[in-house]
């Protein structure tokens, strides 16, 4: 993994990324942000008026107190107006704060959700290509970063905003050359902030990837944590994690030293427009110059500082600002990731037969039919046999570094076809065609005679089952994992199933048999287990053709045996592929092809292949080894 | 808490320290600034200057005015070129404040992040087991990134807050002694309801915590398992399982945070009610005393919102604080995680030979006798023998072998190795000469030579070949177009079970151990190449003790002695001759194998 050791990476079109996420922001709470914005006012004017009574109460009141001691009525009737406005400005504060609280949850709530959809439906390749911490990071350190940014900045952004276009109204009606000497100074404010900013903003993205970068070692290291364990391999584990932990603080520094320089450069510079403006404003007001006075010389004074304080306000918020738009290209780069293609409108549909034809109905009939619809809006049904074929397919997981060539084969309903050969010979990426895993570069497959782009993703992978030759469970319980691709199954099925995978035995041994719950990836249990419950899985599918990738590998040959015959029973009437090294569990296909660096190099029946003395013959008696 | 930010700020403390120092110029200035303002504004209105800096301003302008008799309103520059300087001053303290907060703030976090990954790698299994990856990840990112914010705000404003108070509070008592008891009242009132607020919060946010490490993980396992979630088009029930986890995160947020939201309206009110009794009492007391004027109220009311805005920015330090106690909690309750082994104190840093000895051992992982995964068990081996493991799923053969590398410690009863109790071993020394290949193997991110070295970091490429060789790996590496340079993707998915078996013994025997364990290492290797493996090691380290768990007994027919374990218990123990001729099971399982197989 390469390190950078430029810790600058570029924020691409800041503004872009601003308006998007407002929009989004905006988008998701409408309603709720005309509500706020609402509030944000009436807490203003509740807040100048109250002043405008406390000014009142010194100036007209306390004197005719002072005057006339008896008459208390103008000085309760003043507390209560008082009062009154204080109640509404304290209930629209709390209604604000409270919407907010809603507007930042959901918002973040809706992003992380279209990232997990969206990222569902992303390709394979996306995960080949990276660690899984580093994309944990997007849902959790990415879109933490947003949180203040929404809550706080956004709406403190808001009100200054207003608060700064009303005074400089007032600004240009009172002296249009002092506007000036106050924008220039304003435009000082606003080159810091670029100059300061650009250089925070960088460093908050390299932050930001860092923390991607940690968060993907941590992952990776902690899943191995006990192989770290018997290797006494923690010094070294040590060292990497200290390498990217000072990366990691120094991006951290940088970022949050430039940003937080930023609040008292303009602040400061807010208190040296005001001494430049009174310096100026007191020469002219001297001077006469445009009939300026005194009078309007004070007034502006105050407006200068009423205008400069909310951008000082603003400027408290920019690392927060920078370290969300860090936060915010990383997710939206996810969310404009391209999804995978399907252009397929071949749907796979219930079906009942009648008379000889194929009629579709709604209710299960556990006999199935792809629906194509023909140019001329007819639709045909074509029923789901399970007949796979690959003419001439040419493939490469790389476009220049071709895995398979020209590989034709052909599986007919309820045959069983093996695959053996060496690593790397393109077993398991023919399977991974199959299901359009992967696309093929060149040729074609089809499935009961359709090509498979033309079939629905999601139908064609439901007809297909798999068993991985790596097991993934999810937490959940024993029973949730068996029936994880057939929600509505019933217990009975669920039991039925772990039978005939030969699963049940060991289940009813766990603590709390099929409601034992698992986490991590099936903790406890063993390589072998997990393979046994994989089959389960696949089993009450109930699938046409099935895919079992070195689905018995970790299994004991005693149970392998045992579980032989539910696998006979599952494969009956199935088109089954099939990619073993124990060739015992080969032997029975009706075909079998013998697979060497993206080739068929011979195929047949295993006595055919047994005669032809080839080499699977070599391999079954051991004169030659696999891998 | 504070104890936590004490403890890891080390090496940046100086920083931590001087921060307030500049902190404390940029307060008062900040402070003093508004009062300049003030009076310039009076001034240029035609007004008398009332704050509490004009009695000196005026002594400053009037000697001014004396040198500049021609000059209008001197008053102007004077109180300008006062204000730029203290500007000046401001905004260097302020940055080096800003400066000196965020290098120890992210200095603090990196020493927590460090201190906690040093920490989790001293846990045993034991410990590992009880927490799941994401919610360690959690701990190391967004945890220690939620106590760096505190931190650089408690440096910051907490030292700020509490001088405007107290400037303000002092201001005030000089003003008027009799008023200024509203706000001792006040104060403590405020702080008590913050206080209730945070302590209904707090309850949330810890709930909200571990929702997120729920949330981690349901994306943990959707990345790790993305094939299978295609395989059987399960996205929308998955993209609800994320959703029911992303909605539990928002909802005690929300609960946690609408508490939360209480926070200003009850500063407010405060203020709003000093503010009410101010006026009240302040004006009978003008008109009872005749005590000042009109304007003497309005300072006094300034007074009051300037004190409690400093109690609000005590309060906003408070929030930053509640939110991070949570995450401190848990980032402390992974520290104070005890490993459950530890070195011994004068540890014996040699393994004489490779025998091993266990004395009536039990065994329960969740220290329960009920729940025993051995029972009793006691054998003895010699060095050098190769000793197969055999038994069912679930008879504890993992469990026996796991208690020699000391990955766990046994209930009852003692394991020895070269004649010595393993608690005495210093535990790399034991951990080097006893190498266990688990059964859920993990190859990590690197090239294939990375990985191997592993198990010795200054092995030469010839060493790392020879231990190919000798676990039948260097025939598939080096047909590999990067042979021993091949990277290795995460978790080693881009080469197959078999050969990921096969390099994780070669990266074993690189550590030259003096016992050697197989955890069911050879189940995804073909039987022929399962058995050169096992000639190899025969012929090339006879010294060496191996230990081999296998459920197929072809793998283990030829070891010197077969422990056939079952149910936690040793079943038999014998030759492979000695076990067929006295063991019904065995006999039967060892008929059924060479039947199925080939």
């Amino acid at each position: 993994m390469p390190r950078h050791v430029n810790y600058r990476v570029k924020i691409d079109h800041p503004f872009k990324i601003l308006s998007r996420l407002m929009k989004y922001v905006y988008k998701i709470n409408t309603y709720k942000i005309i509500l706020v914005i609402i509030l944000l006012i009436v807490a203003a004017v509740t807040q100048v008026s109250s002043m405008s009574l406390l000014k009142s109460l010194i100036d007209n009141v306390v004197p005719d107190l002072l005057a006339n001691p008896e008459n208390m009525t103008p000085l309760i009737v003043i507390l209560l107006e008082m009062s009154g406005l204080f109640l509404v400005s304290i209930a629209s504060t709390y209604a604000y704060a409270f919407i907010m609280v809603f507007i930042t949850q959901d918002t973040l709530k809706i992003l992380r959700d279209e990232m997990f959809y969206h990222m569902e439906t992303l390709p394979i390749r996306y995960f080949d290509s990276r660690t899984i911490g580093e994309v944990m990071s997007t849902y959790t350190n990415d879109t933490d970063s947003l949180r203040q940014m929404i809550s706080q900045s956004i709406p403190q952004i808001t009100s200054s905003f207003i608060t700064i276009v009303s005074v400089f109204v007032m600004m240009i009606t009172t002296s249009w050359i002092l506007t000036i000497v106050t924008v220039c100074s304003v435009f000082l404010m606003l080159i810091a902030i670029k100059i300061i900013g650009k250089r925070s903003s960088t460093y908050f993205m390299d932050n930001q990837i860092v923390l991607s970068k940690i968060n993907g070692y941590i992952e990776e290291m902690i899943e191995g944590q006990k192989v770290i364990k018997v290797f006494n391999h923690e010094q070294e584990v040590k060292d990497g994690f200290d390498e990217l932990n000072n990366h990691m603080r120094e991006s951290n520094y940088r970022a949050n030293k430039y940003a937080i320089s930023l609040m008292p450069i303009i602040h400061n510079l807010g208190y040296v427009n005001f001494a430049v403006t009174a310096v100026v404003g007191s020469i002219l007001a001297f001077s006469g110059f445009g009939g300026f006075t005194a009078g309007a010389f004070a007034t502006f004074l105050l407006y200068n500082k009423q205008f400069t304080q909310p951008i000082g306000q603003v400027s408290n918020q920019i690392n927060f600002i920078f370290m969300a738009l860090a936060g915010a290209q990383r997710i939206f780069a996810l969310l404009d990731e391209k999804g995978e293609t399907d252009q397929g409108d071949v749907t796979l549909v219930n079906v009942k037969e009648e008379n000889g034809n194929l009629i579709e109905v709604k209710e299960v009939t556990h006999h199935w039919a792809w629906k194509h619809i023909e140019s001329d809006q007819s639709v045909r049904l074509i029923k789901l046999c399970g007949d796979v074929r690959f003419y001439d397919v040419t493939f490469g997981y790389d476009e220049d570094k071709t895995i398979l060539h020209d590989i034709s084969l052909y599986a007919k309903p309820g045959q069983k076809i093996a695959f053996v050969g060496a690593t790397g010979a393109g077993k398991t990426t023919i399977t991974n065609l199959i299901n359009r895993f992967y696309d093929i570069q060149k040729g074609t497959i089809t499935y009961d005679g359709i090509d498979i782009k033309k079939i629905k993703k999601e139908d064609l992978r439901r007809s297909l089952g798999i068993v991985l030759q790596d097991t993934h469970l999810f937490s959940g319980t024993i029973k949730d994992n068996i029936k994880y691709g057939k929600e509505d199954a019933t217990d009975e099925e669920v039991y039925q199933a772990a039978k005939l995978a030969k699963a049940d035995q060991f289940i009813n041994l766990l603590e709390n048999g099929y409601d034992t719950y698992i986490t991590g990836d099936g903790g406890n249990l063993s390589q072998g287990q997990r393979q046994l419950l994989a089959i389960a899985r696949v089993a009450i599918c109930n699938p046409p053709v099935l895919i079992l990738d070195e689905a018995t590998s970790s299994i004991d040959t005693w149970t392998e045996s045992l579980v032989q015959e539910g696998m006979d029973e599952l494969m009956k009437g199935r088109t089954v592929f099939v990619i073993a090294h124990r060739l015992s569990t080969v032997r029975n296909s009706d075909a079998i092809m013998v697979l060497d660096h993206g080739k068929i190099i011979e195929r047949g029946s295993h006595a055919e292949l047994i005669e032809k003395k080839g080499i699977y013959y070599q391999l079954y008696t051991g004169a030659f080894e696999l891998e | 808490m504070f104890k936590l930010y004490i403890k890891h700020s080390k090496g940046y403390r100086a920083q931590a320290l001087l921060t307030p120092f500049f902190v404390a110029i940029e307060a008062l200035i900040e402070a003093m600034l508004p009062l300049f303002m003030a009076d310039v504004i009076d001034r240029a209105g035609g007004n008398e200057a009332s704050s509490i800096v004009s009695s000196v301003m005026n002594k400053i302008v009037t000697y001014f005015e004396g040198v500049f008799p021609n000059v209008h309103n001197v008053y102007v520059y004077v109180y300008g070129v006062i204000m730029l300087l203290l500007a000046i001053i401001s905004l260097f303290s302020g940055v080096i404040s800003g400066i000196l907060a965020t290098n120890a703030s992210s200095g603090f976090a990196k020493n927590v992040r460090k201190d906690l990954y040093y920490h989790i790698q001293e846990y045993s299994f034991e410990n590992i087991d009880k927490y799941s990856t994401s919610s360690l990840i959690t701990r190391l990112t967004t945890d220690i990134t939620n106590c760096q914010q505190s931190f650089q705000m408690t440096t910051r404003i907490s030292f700020r807050a509490p001088l405007i108070f107290i400037f303000s509070l002092v201001m005030a008592f000089l003003a008027n002694s009799e008023l200024a008891w509203i706000f001792v009242v006040a104060s403590p009132i405020l702080v008590i309801l913050l206080a209730i607020i945070i302590t209904r919060a707090n309850p949330y946010f810890k709930k909200m915590f571990k929702k997120y490490d729920a949330l981690n993980l349901v994306v943990q396992e959707n990345i790790t398992g993305i094939r299978t979630v295609k395989a059987y088009t399960t996205e929308p029930k998955e993209d609800k399982k994320f959703a029911k986890a992303s909605d539990e995160v928002a909802m005690n947020s929300k609960a946690a945070e609408k508490i939360i939201a209480l926070n200003s309206p009850v500063i407010q009110f405060i203020i709003y009610a000093c503010v009410m009794v101010v006026s009240y009492l302040g004006t009978m007391m003008i008109v009872r005393d005749h005590y000042g004027e009109g304007s003497t109220l309005y300072l006094f009311i300034t007074y009051a919102i300037q004190i409690l805005s400093a109690l609000m920015m005590v309060s906003m330090v408070f929030m930053m604080l509640v939110m991070a106690k949570a995450s401190t909690d848990r980032i402390v309750e992974a520290l104070n995680e005890v490993p459950t082994i530890q070195n011994p104190a004068n540890p014996i840093y040699e393994v004489k030979d490779g025998s091993v000895e266990f004395r009536n051992v039990d065994f329960s992982y969740v220290n329960d006798d009920e729940k025993l995964a051995l029972k009793n068990i006691s054998f003895k081996i010699e060095s050098g023998m190769t000793v197969g493991v055999f038994g069912g799923t679930g008879s504890g053969k993992s469990t026996v072998m796991s208690l020699i590398p000391r990955l766990y410690d046994p209930t009852r009863g003692e394991v020895l190795v070269g004649g010595i109790n393993v608690k005495e071993y210093d535990l790399k020394t034991l951990r080097d000469q006893v190498s266990m290949v688990l059964q859920k193997n993990v190859l990590f991110t690197g090239s294939i030579k990375d990985n191997l070295r592993w198990g010795n970091k200054d092995a030469t490429d010839e060493e790392l070949i020879r231990v190919c060789k000798l676990a039948q790996a260097d025939e598939f590496v080096s047909k590999f177009p990067d042979a021993y340079d091949t990277h290795i993707e995460q978790g080693g998915n881009n080469v197959s079970g078999g050969q990921k078996q096969r390099l994780c013994i070669a990266r074993a025997l690189l550590k030259k151990p003096k016992i050697l364990i197989l955890d069911d290492s050879t189940s995804a290797v073909d039987t022929k190449t399962d058995a050169l493996i096992r000639k190899a090691f025969r012929e090339e380290i006879p010294e060496t003790t191996k230990f081999i768990i296998s459920q197929r007994i072809t793998s283990i027919e030829d070891s010197d002695i077969i422990i056939f374990m079952n149910n936690g218990d040793i079943e038999n123990i014998g030759t492979h001759q000695q076990l067929l001729k006295e063991n019904d099971i065995y006999n039967k399982i060892y008929q059924a194998q060479t039947k199925g197989g080939r």
